[in-house]
Order: C-alpha cells, then sequence, then structure tokens
C-alpha cells in the first residue's frame, strides 16, 4: 500500500515540476521569470492588441486574365497556322462563384478547320477544354483539374505576395493563413500590435504593377484624339493607353498610342527603393531591372533615342519621357509627396503584383489599452470566482476542502502549462473557457464527496467509505466529462476564432481535471487515511 | 455542513407548476423574438461595423448620433457603455455594404473629429498618434526649440508617451499629465503642448464584418449548435438508452430557447461569445441532466421494490445536494464573470448565468418527468397488448450493467 502511493506521490510530483516549466522555465531571476512568462503565455489579438483581417481573392480577376493572355496566344497561334477565324474573345466571369466559368470563345472558324483548331488546342492549350457550340463557333473552357489548380496557385501567390509587403513593414509576427478549409478564397490576416491597419489595408491593396510601353504616337488629349489621329483605327499590335489630367509639362496623364505588349513589366525588376529627389522634400522611387530585362532595355532605348516611353503604374500613366541615351538597367519614378509614400511604392514594386485583386470583409482591430483592460477584468473575475469557491468549499467540507482546493489549484497550474506546451493562443473566450473549467473541476468534488458522505451515513467504515464513493463517482465524472468533450470536439471542428480557443482550453481543463479530482484528490484521501495513527472520523 | 441530509421531495408530483412556468418563459421569449423580428444579431452574424470609443468626457448619444449622420448613411447606434471601469465609453454600430467595408472606420473616426475635435486646426491629436508619426512630428521643431536629442532618444521619447496613454485607457486628458514620463522636460512639454493637443476621444476597439461573412458566420453557428445537440443525443443514447439522449436533449433545447428569449427580452445582441456560452450552458445542463440519469440507473440496478416513477424521485433526492452545490458553485464563477468581467464578456456571462438557473431546473423538472412519461406511455401500450406486465421497469433500464462495487 505505501509502495504504491510513494509511485504516486513522485508521479504527481514530476506532473508538478514539468507544468511549473512549462510555465515558467527555469529563472535565474525575477526578471527572467517575467520574461518566461511572457514568451510562454502568449496572448491572443484581443488581449494584447492588433488587427485581423478577413481578405477576399477575387479569383475571376486572375482567370479573366489567363484566359485574355491565352486568346492573345490563340490567335497568334492560329493566325500562323493558318487556321481562319472572325474572332477570338473572352467570355468573363463576372463573380467569385463564376471564376472558374471564364471562357475563350472562338467564332466564325470553316468546318474544314475544325480538325487543325482541335489540334492545336490539344497540343499547345492543355489546360483548356475545345466544346462546339455551333456549326462554326467554340468555346474553350478550363479543364476542371486544371482551374483547380489555378485557384490553389493564385490562393498560394496571394499568400506570398501578401506575406512579402507585411514582411518588408517590418511586422515580423504577423501570419497570413486561409481562413477556413472550405473557405479557398478568404485570407486571414493577423497583424499583432497594428491599431490603426489603414496604412497596411492601403499596401495590401495596391497592385504596384509597372510596365514601360514603346509609344508609337501621342500625347493626345482624349482617347478620341488618339483614335482620329490614326485614322479611326488602331494599327496592329498597339493600344491606346493613358489618362486624363496631363498638366503643361507633359506629366500625369495624357493618351498615346502604344505597343500592345510592354518593354519591361513587374516581374523584370530586381530592387526598388525611395531616394532624396533633387529639390529639397521631393521624394523618387528608383528601381532596377533583373539582368535579362536590363539587356533587352538597353537595346531597345539604343535604338529607339528621339521616341517616347510611357512608365505605366497600375494602368495609368506617370509619365512618357522622351528617350535621351542608352538606358541600362534602372530607372526612377518622381513626384511622391512624402517619404513614405516613395517608400511604399518601392515596397509594393518589389513584392510584386497580386494575381488577383483583394477585398476586404472583415476587419477587427483591438487597441492596446483595451486589450489591457481586458486583462485585468479577466483576472478579477477569474480571481473573484476561484476566491468564492474555494471559501465555499472549505465552509461546506472542511479540511476536506482543503484537499479539494489543492486539486483545483493544481488544475488551473496544468491547464495553463498545456496551453504553454501546445502553443495555443490565449484569447478572451479562453479565459473564460478557464473559468468554466474551475466550475467544472469543483463539480467533480462535489460528486465525489456527497458519495462519500452518503456512504459514511449508511454507516461504512471511513476508508471503504472513501473507496466506494470514488468508485461510484467516477462512472459519472467520466460520463459528464465525456459528453462536454464532445460538444467540445464539435465547437472546435465546425466554429471558428473564439469559440475555437475557447473550446481548446475547456477540453484540456477537463482532462486535466479527470486526473486531479480522481488521481490526485484520491491521493491525498489515502495519504491522509493510512497514516499510522488511524482517522477514524473524517471531515467531510 | 449539509444543507440537504436526507430529503424526500416529491418533485415530480410539483413538476406542473415549473412545466408551466417553463411554458410562460418560452412563450414569452418566442413572443418578444416575433415582435422584434428575429434575435437581435451582434455585427459577427449581420455584417455591420462597431467601434469602441472612449471619450474623455462622454457627450450625450444623441450629440454622438447626429455628428455621425452628417457623414454616415443609414442606421446609426449609440449605446453607452455602463460596465463600472468604462463610464466614459460608446459603442458605434452601422451596417455597411460591400462596397463600404473599406472606409467605414475612417469615415465614422473623420465625423467625430469635425463633431467633437473642433479647431483641431494643423495640431497632431495625442490620442490618435503613433509612436512613429508622433516622433516624426516632434523631430524638427524639438530642434528648433534646442533640445538635442538622438533618433534614439527621440522614439524612447514617443514610446514613452504613447505608453502612457495606453496604460490610461487611451487616452490623455491634458498634456500636463505627461510629466511624468521618462525623459519628457519642460523644454519637451512646450514643444509638446505646440505641435499636439488633447484630442476628445480614443477609438478601442474596431469590428466591420463584411455582409457575406456576417451570413456565413449565422449558418455556421446553427449547423455548429445542431450537430453539438446531435452528437450529445447519441452518445447519451449508447450510454443509458435512446428515451434517456431525447429526454436530455429535449432538456437542453428548452434551456437554449429560453435562453435566446431572454436574450430578447433584455434586448441583448447575440454574437459569437453569446453562442459559444450557449454551447457552455448546453453542456453544463447537459451534466447535470446526465448526474441524474446516473443515478437513476444505479438505483434501477440496485432497488427492486418502488415504481419506476418513485426510483426517479429518490434519484432525484439523492443527488440533490450536489446538484444546488454544484449549481451554487458555478454561478458564483459566472456572476463573477458578468461582474468583473468588463464590456466584452457581458453577453457571454449574461447566459451563462441565466443558462445556469434554467440548466438546473430543467434537468429536475423537464428531463426527469419526459422518462417518466414515456414509461407510462410504454407500460399502457404493453398492457393492452400483452397483460399482464411483467417487470415493467425492464423496458427504460439502460443498457450498461456495470455498477460500481
Amino acid at each position: 500500500m505505501k509502495r504504491h502511493l510513494r509511485f504516486k506521490f513522485f508521479l504527481i510530483v514530476a506532473v508538478i515540476l514539468v507544468c511549473i516549466y512549462g510555465i515558467i522555465g527555469i529563472p535565474k531571476s525575477k526578471a527572467d521569470l517575467v520574461a518566461n512568462w511572457e514568451k510562454n503565455i502568449r496572448l491572443g489579438l484581443d488581449l494584447r492588441g492588433g488587427t485581423y483581417l478577413v481578405v477576399q481573392v477575387e479569383q475571376q480577376d486572375a482567370f479573366n486574365q489567363q484566359a485574355s493572355s491565352d486568346a492573345d496566344r490563340l490567335k497568334e497561334v492560329a493566325r500562323k497556322a493558318g487556321v481562319q477565324f472572325s474572332d477570338i474573345g473572352v467570355d468573363e466571369a463576372k463573380t467569385l462563384k463564376d471564376a472558374t466559368k471564364s471562357a475563350i470563345e472562338i467564332k466564325g472558324v470553316p468546318t474544314t478547320q475544325a480538325g487543325a483548331l482541335r489540334g492545336i488546342v490539344n497540343d499547345q492549350f492543355t489546360t483548356w477544354l475545345l466544346t462546339p457550340t455551333n456549326a462554326t463557333d467554340y468555346r474553350l473552357t478550363m479543364r476542371p483539374t486544371e482551374a483547380l489548380k489555378f485557384w490553389q496557385g493564385v490562393l498560394a501567390q496571394t499568400k506570398n505576395t501578401i506575406e512579402k509587403k507585411i514582411n518588408s513593414l517590418g511586422l515580423s509576427e504577423a501570419t497570413v493563413q486561409q481562413r477556413r478549409e472550405d473557405a479557398d478564397s478568404e485570407l486571414l490576416v493577423q497583424l499583432p500590435g497594428v491599431d490603426d491597419p489603414a496604412r497596411v489595408k492601403q499596401i495590401l491593396q495596391t497592385a504596384a504593377v509597372l510596365e514601360e510601353y514603346d509609344v508609337r504616337g501621342g500625347p493626345y488629349q482624349s482617347r478620341e484624339e488618339a483614335l482620329g489621329q490614326n485614322g479611326g483605327i488602331l494599327p496592329a499590335g498597339t493600344r491606346i493607353i493613358g489618362n486624363s489630367g496631363m498638366d503643361s509639362s507633359g506629366r500625369g496623364g495624357g493618351y498615346y498610342l502604344a505597343s500592345r505588349t510592354p518593354v519591361v513589366r513587374g516581374p523584370d525588376l530586381r530592387d526598388a527603393r525611395a531616394e532624396q529627389g533633387q529639390m529639397p522634400g521631393a521624394w523618387n522611387t528608383w528601381f532596377a531591372l533583373s539582368q535579362d530585362a536590363a539587356k533587352r532595355f538597353s537595346a531597345y532605348t539604343g535604338s529607339h533615342i528621339g521616341q517616347r516611353l510611357a512608365i505605366v503604374l497600375d494602368g495609368k500613366v506617370l509619365e512618357a519621357p522622351v528617350i535621351r541615351g542608352q538606358i541600362s538597367d534602372n530607372g526612377v519614378i518622381e513626384g511622391a509627396p512624402t517619404e513614405q509614400d516613395a517608400a511604399d511604392l518601392a515596397l509594393n514594386l518589389k513584392a510584386g503584383s497580386l494575381p488577383a485583386s483583394v477585398q476586404y470583409e472583415q476587419e477587427d482591430t483591438v487597441g492596446p489599452s483595451l486589450g489591457a483592460d481586458s486583462i485585468r477584468d479577466g483576472f478579477a473575475a477569474g480571481i473573484a470566482g476561484v476566491l468564492a469557491v474555494i471559501a465555499a468549499m472549505l465552509i461546506y467540507y472542511k479540511k476536506s476542502g482543503i484537499n479539494a482546493t489543492l486539486a483545483l489549484i493544481l488544475n488551473a497550474v496544468i491547464l495553463i502549462a498545456c496551453l504553454s506546451y501546445f502553443d495555443a493562443v490565449l484569447t478572451l473566450p479562453g479565459i473564460a473557457g478557464i473559468i468554466l473549467t474551475i466550475g467544472m473541476a469543483v463539480d467533480s468534488n462535489v460528486l465525489i464527496f456527497e458519495r462519500i458522505r452518503e456512504e459514511l451515513r449508511t454507516g461504512k467504515a471511513v476508508i471503504p467509505a472513501v473507496d466506494t464513493g470514488f468508485n461510484k463517482a467516477l462512472l459519472t465524472i467520466i460520463d459528464t466529462h465525456v459528453t462536454t468533450v464532445v460538444s467540445c470536439a464539435i465547437l472546435f471542428l465546425f466554429g471558428s476564432g473564439p469559440v475555437k480557443g475557447f473550446a481548446v482550453t475547456l477540453v484540456i481543463g477537463l482532462v486535466a481535471n479527470v486526473f486531479t479530482a480522481i488521481f490526485v484528490s484520491k491521493f491525498i484521501f489515502d495519504w491522509e487515511l493510512t497514516r499510522p495513527k488511524p482517522v477514524r472520523v473524517l471531515s467531510i | 455542513m449539509e444543507i440537504f441530509k436526507q430529503t424526500n421531495f416529491d418533485f415530480l408530483g410539483k413538476k406542473w407548476p415549473f412545466i408551466i412556468m417553463s411554458l410562460v418563459l418560452t412563450a414569452a421569449g418566442l413572443v418578444s423574438l416575433a415582435l422584434k423580428g428575429g434575435p437581435r444579431y451582434g455585427i459577427d452574424f449581420t455584417g455591420g461595423a462597431l467601434m469602441d470609443i472612449n471619450f474623455i468626457k462622454r457627450p450625450p448619444a444623441e450629440a454622438i448620433r447626429s455628428a455621425l449622420h452628417k457623414k454616415i448613411p443609414g442606421d446609426i447606434e449609440v449605446q453607452e457603455v455602463r460596465e463600472a471601469g468604462h463610464s466614459q465609453e460608446v459603442l458605434i454600430s452601422t451596417g455597411v455594404r460591400n462596397e463600404t467595408v473599406q472606409g467605414v472606420r475612417e469615415d465614422i473616426v473623420s465625423a467625430l473629429n469635425q463633431g467633437f475635435n473642433p479647431g483641431a486646426g494643423a495640431q497632431l491629436d495625442i490620442n490618435s498618434a503613433t509612436q512613429a508619426t508622433l516622433a516624426d512630428r516632434l523631430r524638427d521643431p524639438l530642434q528648433r526649440a534646442g533640445v538635442a536629442l538622438s533618433d534614439e532618444q527621440l522614439q524612447s521619447l514617443a514610446k514613452g508617451i504613447v505608453d502612457y496613454r495606453e496604460a490610461h485607457s487611451g487616452l490623455v486628458a491634458s498634456l500636463d499629465q505627461l510629466s511624468g514620463v521618462p525623459g519628457l522636460t519642460p523644454q519637451v512639454l512646450t514643444v509638446l503642448k505646440q505641435e499636439c493637443f488633447t484630442g476628445s476621444f480614443a477609438v478601442r476597439r474596431v469590428e466591420i464584418v463584411g455582409p457575406k461573412i456576417g451570413a456565413d458566420l449565422r449558418q455556421q453557428a446553427v449547423n455548429v449548435v445542431l450537430i453539438a445537440l446531435g452528437a450529445m443525443l447519441v452518445y447519451i443514447a449508447f450510454r443509458f438508452e435512446w428515451i434517456y439522449g431525447v429526454a436530455a436533449v429535449i432538456a437542453v433545447f428548452h434551456d437554449t430557447i429560453i435562453t435566446i428569449g431572454l436574450f430578447s427580452i433584455f434586448n441583448k445582441q447575440i454574437d459569437l461569445t453569446v453562442i459559444a456560452a450557449l454551447l457552455t450552458l448546453v453542456g453544463y445542463s447537459m451534466n447535470d441532466t446526465i448526474v441524474t440519469f446516473d443515478r437513476i440507473r444505479e438505483n434501477l440496478r440496485l432497488q427492486r421494490r418502488g415504481s419506476f416513477r418513485e426510483i426517479v424521485n429518490a434519484s432525484i433526492n439523492q443527488t440533490l445536494s450536489r446538484t444546488v452545490l454544484t449549481s451554487g458553485l458555478t454561478f458564483l464563477t459566472a456572476i463573477s464573470l458578468f461582474l468583473f468581467g468588463g464590456p466584452v464578456l457581458n453577453g457571454f456571462s449574461f447566459a451563462l448565468v441565466v443558462g445556469i438557473i434554467i440548466g438546473t431546473y430543467s434537468s429536475i423538472f423537464i428531463a426527469s418527468p419526459i422518462l417518466v412519461f414515456w414509461q407510462d406511455v410504454a407500460e399502457g401500450r404493453r398492457r393492452g397488448a400483452r397483460p399482464p406486465a411483467g417487470d415493467n421497469r425492464l423496458r427504460t433500464v439502460p443498457k450498461m450493467a456495470k455498477t460500481a462495487k
């Protein structure tokens, strides 16, 4: 009997030590202790302050873009292969739900050339599925497996780009993740310590696609003028770019007839940074091109001296300077109002553009002062609750109440240690879960003690009464705990955010409770009852 | 100390007043729900914007509303926070549409600025400045005033000021208050007074939920509750017998309906944390019911005499002491959460406080009578079919044969 108890004693001590180590490590000083505590007990955004953003990725943008670039490619390939058609266009997806339905429409292919068209599609456009809509028209839709791959790719790339942007803002603790497994177009961005997310939101949403086009004509005051000057139809391989708002020096807008494909595009950038302009207070964004692009660019500028080059950011013409000499690998975007604007642009240029635009669906910001208040409130409520419960137990169960109190405290310690070991984040609903665990822990003790009292009432001796009491209560405790664990499992599986945090803490608390209420509490009784001086009357 | 030694109340005989009370509460809740057009959902479920603004001195709600109306179309609700320690706070909520999710925060802040920080001019609001903007703002003026600070010192000064503000509920009422911040010499204070003013409010929390996510979360919450109830029913049916599972689920369903009804009557919002609380009280009430059922099962094995009804009644009496004590103690933790837990947990703890009371009596006056009622029906059916009945308890003796020694 005694040996059995000694084993239990060491087990319990070991658990306590492991738990304390998990919470505060091995502190060498008081400051160390606080530091370890803060490292191990990670607070959620609602307690430490921060911002939580849910972003919807507008997948249809990426699908439409892909369809449009493939349509362009198909036109060229078909022309080269001598396949006739009257038109190849894109039937764009309008909503997120229809994103994968973005299709390429091919019109007016003579029936004799249907086989040739099919051959081209099968050889060079393997991601697409060709279906005839009538004798001369066809429709290309993305194969379901390919569409799924593409979808995942867009999501991953968006996540990546957002991560890059956030990291370059110096928010190292920020995380980007998919919001829920079944919500495959939503990303959750968590920004600890950010209580005014305006700048972050702005940066995340800016596409920052920098392109430089070969200018064939212009500037013109309006789109109509540009068209009119060129005889009403656009020459092959050109497009009109530009916007209103050109100033007298030809900056900030104007319309141009430009090459269809850009000379330099976003991914060609190697580096970008803000730098001071020549005028005091003026800021520029400097950028450098990758090796490949630099070669191309220098060849192009060398052969087009005297012509204009349009610098376009997010579809807006910034300026169209005349090329004065061969330019190798870098350039400058002028005219940022402040240093931060120039730096933000550089950041966006470097991080690359998002494959699809993003929409904000949800924003939750907790200021640090409110977080501190919540910790204080939760702590006060917890302490008040525990003290009230302990007092009631001591009054009602006398010395056995001490036993219950020890079990209760150990329960809380194990719970906090588990949170630390599992790297769980403590949130406000989590604190509520802890407080509720305390309530459930008390219930176990009450069940056991009431049983022991009943057994004593029937005239049993102390030791058998305690044994029977524990055994009978055990079955009930298992039933009640398993039922709650079942509901917590459902909460965890199907719930989100706060509900999940609550479920995790409650489950850990319940498991710890089975250990403390049954194992530890029984041990304390046994220890007391097997002392040399026999106990005749139990203080319960 | 003992409250109940060996009681023998006839609970099943007194069930009617309680069942009637339950029906009245349920009806009142349903009427309130019907009149108000369903539960009052929090913005997590409807979509919308909610901002927690702390004022130095709270203006009347009407003034805030009219200031906001100049910029924000549609319904605006301004609610004064009443919890202790939050006496100057208001919660502002308004609906959003897909297009307005983006800028609603900025719109509200600028409307409030117009209304309650008039004549701010070019000065910086110390109650909304971040560490970086504050440091940037002070750099040149400090130099001009002849205070030489390294960039590090400047940042730590700005951090000191911001930390001080955050430690005081996010608000500095007057710049003189800051004189205790390390590095804030009278010279610096003079510069600070030139450059900054104390804005009358601070944004403590912003929650914006787009309409799509709102609908999503609502659907999800309903699913979670239903699945959780189903899972518990299956588990209890497996451990006892199916009628026990049905009785337990009816009892907790009754608790949930009444609690939601009370939320409607008291005009409280149902948000995600309240759903967590509802699930907690479901678990809690289930707990209570299972403890009683457990005793019934045990007694059915031991006691061979007495009708089913008498055994149920005896079981309730035997567990009464535990029921009252546990409920009382859990109630203590819930009420401390309600009193000290702050405004964020208010809905949560309200649901618990109400739920514990209802959950406790539902296991005695709802779940147990259902068992007896079912037994009577089953018995009547059997008697009609094949009289005389044998052991009329057999049908409701739960499967688990194992009892404690």
